[in-house]
């Protein structure tokens, strides 16, 4: 689903990404972890189509980037730690227009669908700003889910998020990934993160260190394995 | 030569472009009919430098029509600078420009959507000003003419406007950034505006005024491309 080979991103002087290297296939749930600054979200961004990478290549479902960004994008949801979302629309207005902007047809059943889903039906005519910050991430995860995407890339969702808003979220993710998409999460919370991924990549000063699965994601294990691949 | 046949798919993704440039409008008016935030701004804005001008130049009635054109442009162009930052700064509210970017449609949609409400926006408060302005400055400003210059002003503003405050919110200092970049672009369109208009209301020769309504439209057809072509450039990061 994604092959990402050497890729590298620079602002001005200081070299972000040094060279990725990350592979994912369909249908796998990949969390990246690294430290504050290791180019997690950078990295996330180039794959959104959002920035451009300097070198590389990347080929996301059979599509190479930047060159063929717009049908990237048409099977790509992206959650960011922001909402991506309008505080003045309403839960309806705000993926209504998101609908319009994806050329869905069936606007108004796939809306309610969608809401029904992310468990804010009964809040649909509610202002955005007046939502909890974890009832705009679950409006933001319906956003990106309007247009049944079969990539969907998170950057730091759980971020401002309380313990329950969390859990909510993360049995949220688990539905959406069950739905048979392709996952990729980035995160720094090393709890959470093993009970989600099916493979967990430690990414820090600008490359991926280390691939774990299985066994090395067991909560004994994992942050030793993260703690070593970080400090090398 | 024919022209080429309109096919489905063709035809299909202009529907698409339109109902996403629709899409963009809407929010933005949706929003704003909500919030109130960026017309009561530039109302405002626009009435107290039209109030400000009014007692710092305290006026004879023959020197009021010769200043009239400059008073009106600087604050149709200073209320529009607001409404633009505003514009562009809801949209990084909750990275909400980022939302717009990643949707599978042509960017010029986006921008065109963009230009579009900014436009909406400035008329709106343009229509308000004039009617406050003839009554303060006690001066007939309902001249066909004078809005047909009103509107190309504004096309060529907003084009140049929503393209740079999209260059702009994306720096720290976009507040400061913005005007700094717009008023030497905007430079010519504001003097052909205001001879324009000066020419409307002293009643110059049809000639002279027709020299700057031609330099507007060429001014509005040839940002109107440029932001057409750079929009995707200016929003990349």
């Amino acid at each position: 689903m994604i092959e990402a080979k050497k890729v590298v991103k620079r602002f001005g002087l200081k070299v972000i990404l040094k060279g990725v290297d990350f592979h994912v296939k369909r249908g796998e749930f990949v969390v990246l972890v690294g430290p504050n600054g290791a180019g997690k979200t950078t990295f996330l961004r180039i794959l959104a189509t959002l920035s451009r990478a300097n070198m590389g290549e990347i080929k996301i479902g059979g599509f190479h980037l930047p060159r063929d960004a717009a049908s990237v994008r048409k099977i790509l949801g992206v959650v960011s730690h922001q909402p991506l979302l309008y505080g003045d629309l309403t839960a309806e207005e705000n993926l209504e227009f998101y609908a319009r902007m994806y050329n869905l047809q069936n606007v108004s059943e796939r809306v309610q669908e969608v809401l029904v889903l992310v468990g804010l039906q009964v809040r649909r005519k509610d202002l955005l700003r007046e939502f909890s910050r974890g009832m705009q991430q679950r409006l933001a995860i319906g956003r990106a889910i309007l247009h049944n995407p079969t990539l969907l890339l998170f950057d730091e969702p759980h971020s401002g998020l309380d313990q329950e808003a969390a859990a909510m979220l993360d049995n949220l993710l688990r539905e959406v990934a069950a739905q048979g998409r392709t996952v990729v999460m980035t995160s720094h919370d090393l709890l959470r993160t093993p009970g989600l991924a099916s493979r967990v990549d430690i990414l820090s000063k600008g490359v991926i260190h280390v691939s774990l699965r299985g066994a090395d994601l067991e909560p004994q294990k994992f942050p030793e394995l993260y703690r070593s691949a970080v400090n090398d | 030569m024919g022209q080429a046949p309109v096919t489905p798919s063709r035809r299909h993704a202009a529907k698409a472009y339109l109902r996403a440039l629709g899409a963009v409008l809407w929010k933005d008016v949706a929003a704003e009919l909500r919030s109130r935030e960026l017309v009561g701004a530039m109302l405002i804005f626009g009435f107290l430098v039209i109030l400000i001008f009014n007692f710092a130049l305290s006026l004879d009635a023959r020197t009021r029509g010769t200043v009239t054109a400059g008073v009106l442009w600087v604050t149709f162009a200073f209320s529009g600078t607001l409404g633009l930052n505003r514009s562009m700064a809801i949209e990084k509210e909750r990275g909400c420009f980022d939302g717009l970017l990643l949707a599978p449609v042509d960017r010029s949609a986006i921008y065109f959507g963009k230009v579009l409400g900014n436009l909406l926006f400035m008329l709106i408060v343009e229509l308000l000003v004039i009617p406050l302005y003839s009554i303060l400055y006690n001066i007939n400003l309902f001249i066909p003419e004078l809005f047909l210059v009103i509107l190309l002003g504004s096309i060529g503003y907003t084009v140049v406007g929503t393209l740079l405050s999209s260059m702009a919110v994306q720096a720290r200092t976009r507040d400061l950034l913005l005007p700094i970049l717009l008023f030497p672009v905007v430079l010519p369109l504001l003097i052909a505006a205001v001879n324009a208009s000066k020419g409307i209301l002293q009643g110059f020769e049809r000639s002279e005024i027709m020299f700057w309504l031609n330099i507007l439209i060429v001014y509005d057809i040839i940002f109107t491309a440029v932001g057409f072509m750079a929009f995707d450039y200016v929003v990349e990061e």
